[in-house]
């Protein structure tokens, strides 16, 4: 998978939990829960998203590593084939 | 014959408008199954039927807003027999057969208003005239409706219930050890939230407690041994609902998360039930997640109290052999109903609900 098709995957993931979120208004090298309302439950629902989207497993202890929407594209990438 | 009727779903909803019937005559239909979709100020809301029986007649026409109480249909309790004429076989008027033919209106699928429920050529042409299918409120619409319906509840609160207000900030170290060594040993679609571990414990709290858990109606207080915890769920284009997780204090935490992670996710897709929606015993509101240290919340009638939690965070606190350190703290609040219970009981709540999130292994 490209990071470009990633990228796409993650945003659709992050819209179908937060429907108001205007893409091109993200900035990726800032915490994106400043950016978005997300509680810890749309989180959880946006990681399981991700989870059942890429087959990627995030432990919690790994939460603290995704702030920014560029943390997230970049630990996903590493992990996805 | 059995009357089913609109059932009242939330004190801030006095009427609803029928979108759409699932049933039709001669259906059985078991308690619990969702007969009807509503419209309310709030949400669309699946209607459900407490009773068994089989569908009679259906008396109200989608697109038509209606009070609570209104009998929506008459259904055959089990065993018993039609007097009137058969469910599904209708009394028809010829001249309104022919011109429901003409039209393409199922007269099956009309409700009746000549004598003795016929239906009439009246009938027909209202039916016509209301073809365009019943929808719900536009989004802008309901925003107004969902605003105006929170300000009738909350200032009917305010004018009722004389509130008292008390707080405890609670070390939450060992929630969060144990909820993060849970978690790390489950797979990311059972993982729990500390929202789980923080309604299980009021449950257990009201358990103890029962003067915070049910309504007050008619000059009197009317205690629920079930905790049906109202959850508040902010919507993201505004507005918030309380829709109820049933049986809190029984269930495993578990089983609480899941409820919860449904709940959420039906109140934002507009799918909830109606029993979810008008019997709640209590609500808890979390704004811990926005920042706020803490909440103090208002009651929403006719319950009698309301637990807040504010965000965990960490600050200065006295351990047990009064030393000083830092530990994560939730500040807990409860808003009660001064003609219910008193401001002592309200504290030995609030204790309790504290114990109970210092053993997340027995919640």
């Amino acid at each position: 998978m490209t990071q470009d098709e990633l990228r796409k995957v993650v945003l659709a993931t992050l819209l179908l939990i937060a429907p108001e979120v205007e893409v091109d208004e993200l900035r990726v090298d800032k915490p994106l829960r400043n950016q978005v309302d997300l509680d810890s439950m749309d989180w959880l629902n946006f990681l399981l998203g991700l989870h059942e989207k890429l087959v990627v497993d995030i432990p919690e202890a790994d939460y603290a590593k995704l702030v920014t929407l560029n943390d997230v594209l970049g630990y996903l990438g590493a992990r996805v084939r | 014959m059995l009357e089913f009727k609109l059932p009242s779903i939330g004190s801030d909803m006095d009427e609803g408008k029928l979108l759409e019937w699932k049933i039709k005559p001669g259906d059985r239909v078991k308690k619990g199954q969702v007969v009807a979709i509503v419209d309310t100020s709030k949400a669309a809301v699946d209607v459900e039927i407490w009773f068994d029986g089989m569908v009679h007649e259906l008396l109200i026409e989608p697109g038509e807003t209606i009070p609570v109480g209104t009998v929506l249909a008459t259904l055959l309790a089990p065993g018993e027999k039609a007097g009137a004429p058969p469910a599904g076989r209708r009394k028809v008027s010829p001249a309104a057969r022919k011109h429901a033919e003409a039209l393409g209106i199922d007269v099956d699928s009309l409700v009746g208003r000549g004598p003795g429920g016929a239906v009439t050529l009246a009938d027909v042409d209202a039916a016509a005239a209301q073809r365009s299918p019943a929808k719900p409120a536009a989004v802008s619409d309901r925003q107004a409706e969902m605003r105006k319906a929170i300000a009738a509840a909350m200032s009917r609160s305010k004018r009722e219930i004389p509130h008292y207000y008390l707080s405890e900030a609670i070390a939450m170290e060992r929630a969060q050890a144990w909820l993060s060594e849970a978690n790390a040993g489950r797979p990311i679609t059972g993982r729990l939230l500390m929202a789980a571990l923080q309604l299980k414990a009021v449950a257990l709290a009201l358990k103890k407690y029962p003067e915070m858990n049910g309504f007050f109606r008619d000059g009197a207080f009317q205690p629920v041994a079930a905790a049906h915890i109202g959850v508040a769920i902010s919507m993201r284009q505004g507005g918030l609902i309380a829709p109820a997780i049933h049986d809190v204090g029984e269930k495993s935490l578990d089983e609480v998360m899941r409820d919860l992670a449904d709940l959420v996710k039906r109140a934002r897709a507009g799918s909830l039930k109606s029993s979810e929606m008008s019997d709640p015993t209590i609500t808890v509101t979390n704004l811990g997640e926005q920042g706020v240290e803490a909440v103090y919340g208002v009651i929403y009638p006719p319950q009698v109290a309301l637990v807040g939690f504010g965000r965990i965070a960490p600050r200065p606190w006295v351990d047990a052999v009064g030393g000083l350190c830092v530990a994560p703290v939730l500040t807990a609040s409860l808003a009660a109903d001064h003609r219910v219970s008193d401001g002592h009981r309200g504290a030995l709540f609030l204790a309790e609900l504290r114990d109970w999130l210092q053993q997340p292994e027995k919640l």
